[in-house]
């Protein structure tokens, strides 16, 4: 029915219909935006006083793109990458991720989204301080396999997670706790979480911001030869103006609107 | 697979977390305590109980009995006689038992019943109590045998010793006599009990004769003032006393009482040869008793601070016994008697209260023979049943053969139901009361349960970023709360069966510190602290541990699923 590329009145109603024409055309013609946005509104409150933080961002990502996004401490950047990655809901507005809407899924579905399609990296990498690095590398698949499933895979998992470590460059730490290893490494270990699940989208806020200039900038270009090489769609959240220039694209907020989008390199 | 990860590694690093389910483990522990030895306590009672009193207890509610036991037993029979395994017919009646001890006359309100020891011990555990069936035990090790063997049914015969020692102390009260009457024959002869004492107190104080030391007649034979004392007065003939009137040699009067087997051995073989007149003497009286331990005794503390038992009547000895006969209306009467053994339950309220008698002599002493027919009247028949747990049915067909109005059916149970009830109303509220205890453990779970989720928002927020569900971040502190339970109870329960199986060594380990008796046997009746661990009550407070552990983490566990993952992140 989809093939017809005409929508049939009768289908009208039938978003996924319509959606699986949208997506059609998306991949046969031009590559539109693999995640988009579309009038985006987050306002937060602290106490009585609303405070908005997003007013309406459109951002459109195409698949393979690095974009960076910066702006001020405020100006929303991270909020957008929240919003993105399904860690909250917009008050306002819809998420597309291949011109399907994923912002209104149910609780499980979203779960699962994250789960699959996106890989975090946080500014305080945020690993789970109990876990060695290779157990930290590997929760996304625990949390994705049942406690059976896993143990009849563990060993394919435990390789996988090994190859990513290796991948990192953190072959010999991996019995190590997180308080054990430096920031870099750190960094480099949630990378390797975030890329173990073999996501199609790298949502990374500030990745150097706790980090030297020399160990950034290691960061960077494992994340730019992920880019290229993997083809992963990365969208990244720095106020680092020389950072966010190893993007393909500079998305610039300022209180929470779009101010420019700029091409990098 | 996360969860279960987590939860174990949170297990292994929160220590906070174990600090608050020592009160778990506490309040579990003291609750499997504190059940153990009360059920300990209550299943030895109810033992000792059960084992006095029959299955079910069919009573007269007039002390003068019914005439014609049989006829009873057939209506027993005919009633429930599937259900029945033995019955006996009993006499019980209240009386007063007198001895001397020291120069003085001592008597103790009892419940006197007649019973045929054959009998009676088919339908209860009688040989248990009796104190011949039982070695002597001194600091848990044996040093005497049983002087009788389980295999010999009881009966009205005095053990070896027993009659050594009767021969002993008539010798000497006949050779007292022959003595001082030679002297001085104003002397009256025959003593009359309660009146004068011969020969007179020399003023030294005889050691008392310990319990579980019969004595042969060498020990004794120093202390010849005391034993004399306390006994020739009660064994004196005294004719005007007794009734029947010819109860002094027991081996004339006929074969109506004592059965056949039961009869004492003549002593004359044995008799010392230069008393030829003793003979006589050492023959038991017709009555027969087996007396309460606690009517005849009394605990002390020794030198060394241990308990001992003092013995003021020993088998072989004669009492006295007053009761009233089943005329109308009832007259007094007395008669003297032997006693054979002493029998101790246990229970304090049956050992200082029972005295058994021989039924016929019982029967022939209360008049309850009916002169012309010779049918016996009897007050009570004790059943013991096939099975216990038809007690019930058996004495609803029992109520409708015999009428309320004359007689009272009931089970053991029934009859001791104030004192079992009250035991189980003290054990369920001591239950409640501890369980109380675990349920504040819950609440301190509670609290360091937030604490926990609060410390660990960062990486339920990151945990939520990488996929995970409400319901499993849920589940992971819920899995805790169980985790926590499991080690807690599991603990608990170990150091409670610990405690429970050293608890007399705990106890004697407190006395040693204290100075102090915890659990004195002069009270409790008890050698040592009586416990019995069920099993079912151990996995139940366990269990309801687990649950109260579980219950207290289900509100920080929702806390925590509750969280957004956002909300959970920006604390940075």
């Amino acid at each position: 029915m989809s093939q017809t590329q005409t929508i049939d009145p009768s289908d009208v109603g039938n978003r996924s219909a319509v959606q699986s024409v949208v997506n059609k055309q998306e991949t046969v013609k031009m590559p539109k935006g693999q995640i988009s946005t579309v009038a985006l509104e987050k306002s937060y409150f602290k106490g009585q006083h609303k405070i908005p933080v997003l007013r309406g961002v459109e951002v459109a990502v195409n698949e393979g793109e690095f974009v960076s996004i910066v702006g001020q401490s405020g100006s929303g950047k991270s909020t957008l990458l929240h919003l993105i990655g399904l860690l909250d809901t917009p008050d306002v507005g819809e998420i597309l991720m291949n011109g399907d809407r994923i912002d209104d899924l149910p609780e499980k579905s979203r779960d699962q989204l994250r789960n699959h399609v996106f890989g975090f990296i946080f500014q305080f990498y945020h690993l789970l301080p109990e876990l060695s690095l290779l157990e930290n590398v590997m929760s996304p698949l625990m949390i994705r396999h049942s406690l059976w499933s896993f143990w009849k895979q563990r060993r394919a998992m435990r390789e996988q997670a090994c190859e990513i470590i290796a991948k990192v460059g953190l072959g010999h730490r991996m019995k190590h706790k997180p308080s054990e290893l430096s920031g870099g490494e750190m960094q480099r270990a949630a990378i390797a979480r975030a890329l173990i699940t073999k996501p199609t989208v790298l949502l990374a806020d500030e990745p150097t911001g706790n980090l030297d200039s020399d160990t950034g900038g290691e960061i960077m270009d494992l994340l730019a030869s992920l880019n290229e090489h993997d083809r992963l769609t990365i969208v990244m959240v720095t106020h680092d103006d020389s950072i966010a220039r190893q993007a393909h694209r500079i998305v610039r907020l300022k209180e929470g609107r779009i101010e420019a989008v700029d091409r990098a390199a | 697979m996360y969860k279960l990860l987590l939860c174990l590694r949170y297990l292994r690093t929160r220590y906070i977390a174990l600090a608050s389910i020592i009160s778990v483990t506490l309040g579990v522990a003291t609750m499997i305590v504190v059940n153990s030895v009360m059920a300990g306590f209550s299943t030895e009672m109810r033992e000792r109980i059960h084992g006095l009193l029959a299955d079910v207890v069919i009573e007269t509610n007039s002390l003068d009995g019914v005439p014609d036991a049989e006829e009873h037993l057939a209506l027993v029979r005919q009633a429930a006689g599937d259900y029945i395994e033995s019955m006996t017919t009993t006499v019980e009646v209240y009386g007063m038992l007198s001895f001397q001890y020291h120069g003085q006359w001592i008597t103790r309100p009892v419940t006197l019943i007649g019973i045929d020891p054959g009998e009676k011990a088919k339908v209860g555990p009688l040989k248990d109590f009796l104190q011949s069936y039982r070695p002597t035990i001194v600091d848990g090790r044996m040093t005497e045998p049983a002087q009788r063997s389980m295999d010999v049914p009881p009966g009205w015969t005095l053990t070896e010793s027993a009659q050594e020692y009767r021969q002993w102390w008539i010798e000497r009260q006949q050779m007292m006599i022959h003595g001082l009457g030679e002297e001085d024959d104003s002397l009256p002869t025959p003593l009359v009990p309660g009146e004068s004492v011969t020969p007179p107190f020399k003023g030294e104080d005889p050691g008392p004769p310990i319990f579980d030391e019969f004595p042969n007649s060498n020990a004794s034979t120093d202390e010849p003032g005391a034993a004399q004392q306390d006994d020739s007065a009660v064994a004196a003939p005294t004719p005007a006393d007794s009734e029947p009137s010819t109860p002094l040699i027991a081996d004339e009067s006929g074969p109506t009482f004592a059965p056949p087997q039961f009869e004492p051995p003549p002593f004359e073989a044995e008799g010392a040869p230069e008393l030829p007149d003793s003979a006589g003497w050492v023959g038991l009286l017709d009555g027969r008793l087996y007396v309460g331990m606690g009517l005849i005794s009394f605990p002390y503390e020794d030198d060394k601070g241990k308990v001992q038992t003092l013995m003021m009547v020993k088998p072989g000895d004669d009492v006295k016994l007053s009761t009233v006969t089943s005329g109308r209306p009832p007259d007094t009467t007395h008669f003297n008697a032997t006693v054979v053994d002493v029998f101790k339950s246990g229970m304090s309220e049956y050992d200082s209260n029972l005295v058994f008698c021989n039924l016929e002599y019982l029967q022939k002493v209360r008049g309850m023979v009916d002169p012309s027919t010779g049918v016996r009247s009897i007050t009570s028949i004790q059943i013991k049943l096939k099975d216990e747990t038809d007690a019930k049915v058996v004495v609803e067909r029992l109520q409708a053969v015999f009428p309320p109005g004359r007689y009272s059916v009931k089970t053991w149970e029934q009859k001791q139901g104030p004192l079992l009830a009250a035991v189980d109303i003290e054990s369920a509220i001591l239950n409640v009361l501890l369980f109380l205890i675990i349920a504040v453990a819950g609440f301190g779970i509670l609290a360091i349960f937030y604490m926990i989720v609060v410390e660990k928002t960062r990486d339920i927020g990151i945990l939520k970023a990488l996929g995970a569900g409400s319901g499993g971040i849920m589940s992971i502190f819920l899995s805790y709360g169980l985790a926590l339970g499991i080690v807690g109870s599991g603990v608990g329960v170990g150091i409670g069966i610990l405690f429970v199986h050293y608890i007399n060594e705990i106890e004697g380990f407190i006395t040693w510190i204290t100075g102090h008796k915890v659990f004195d046997e002069r009270i409790y009746y008890f050698p040592e602290i009586p416990t019995s661990i069920n099993a079912s009550m151990v996995i139940w407070v366990a269990v309801g541990a687990m649950t109260i552990a579980v219950l207290a983490s289900i509100l920080p566990a929702r806390r925590a699923a509750r969280l957004r993952p956002v909300e959970a992140l920006r604390f940075e």
